[in-house]
């Protein structure tokens, strides 16, 4: 059993409104340093399967056709046996 | 009398489906149906309408999981025959995750959501969509979205310019879409795409039917 870890997040040459007002509030509470801010989205499953590789080629399918839209997204995974 | 046959498609959480049939059954007096996402198919219908609202709660992306229903299987391959499907709002959104428009629709860039009529105006007045306006005419239609800000890439946006395939655009952009896009048509000119609602300016008894020259034109396209 694996456990796979999905983050999507907006493309980089797309501007994250969300992102930059979070960043405003941060700023404002004194955190100046911080820069680059974006949100997105953790999605979290589980797949039963015999190799690490195979996890990685579902997962990958499974980003690519539904848990991310790549006209606007990017994602990133970890996979993990547990 | 019209040979139209109007199918609107009703997914959980779809909310302008009603209006959409009624405009269509008791303005236009056309036979309409309602179509279960469930179905199999679209079966006689000629006029396919993925209406307004909240398909699926939005979940994942607005019109995300709507795209893979069992109905637009169907709809897809009668879209690619030539079919003529139009997609408000919601049904835009789904329209864009299925892949049979271009692009996206991202959050509105002021994060609110948008409720008031607003000006559009017409780009290209020569599809079976637009062919009752003027070149470049006013019209007033309400949108009501928070996720109505078109995006595509570049080389997208140009070809939407250059095949003439954007048919309304924002005179007061409300969401900060790419190009002041608010409608577009797909390429072979049978798919229609649009963020604000024809359907809520069609009944004179609402004070504007500037939406019903779209809907009696597609209508009346169908001999």
């Amino acid at each position: 059993m694996y456990k796979v870890k999905v983050t999507v997040t907006l493309r980089k040459t797309i501007l994250d409104p969300q992102g930059k007002t979070v960043e405003h509030s941060l700023h404002s509470l004194g955190y100046t340093g911080i820069s680059g801010t974006r949100i997105g989205k953790y999605i979290e499953f589980f797949i039963e399967a015999d190799s690490e590789e195979k996890v990685k080629l579902t997962a990958d399918e499974a980003c690519k056709k539904l848990l991310s839209n790549p006209v606007m997204e990017d994602y990133t995974f970890i996979i993990e046996k547990v | 009398m019209s040979q139209a046959k109007v199918g609107i498609v009703v997914f959980p959480g779809s909310n302008c489906d009603h209006d959409a049939y009624f405009v269509f059954k008791d303005i236009l007096n056309v036979d309409t149906k309602f179509l279960w996402h469930k179905e199999g198919n679209i079966e006689d219908r000629n006029i396919i309408i993925l209406p307004g609202g909240f398909s699926y709660g939005d979940y994942l992306r607005c019109g995300a999981i709507a795209s893979f229903s069992n109905i637009l299987k169907d709809i897809t391959s009668f879209a690619k025959k030539g079919g003529i499907v139009i997609g408000i709002c919601n049904g835009f959104q789904v329209l864009c995750e299925t892949g049979l428009l271009p692009g996206v629709l991202l959050r509105n860039d002021n994060l609110k959501f948008v409720c008031k009529t607003v000006s559009l105006k017409v780009e290209n007045n020569k599809s079976i969509f637009t062919y009752k306006y003027g070149v470049k005419e006013d019209i007033n239609i309400p949108v009501a979205h928070g996720e109505g800000n078109y995006y595509c890439e570049e080389n997208v946006l140009q070809e939407l310019i250059a095949k003439n395939q954007i048919l309304f655009s924002y005179n007061d952009n409300p969401n900060g879409s790419i190009h002041n896009i608010a409608g577009i048509q797909n390429e072979s000119r049978n798919i229609l795409g649009m963020m604000p609602h024809p359907e809520r300016a069609s009944d004179i008894k609402l004070g504007n039917t500037d939406g019903l020259r779209l809907l009696q034109g597609v209508v009346e396209s169908i001999i």
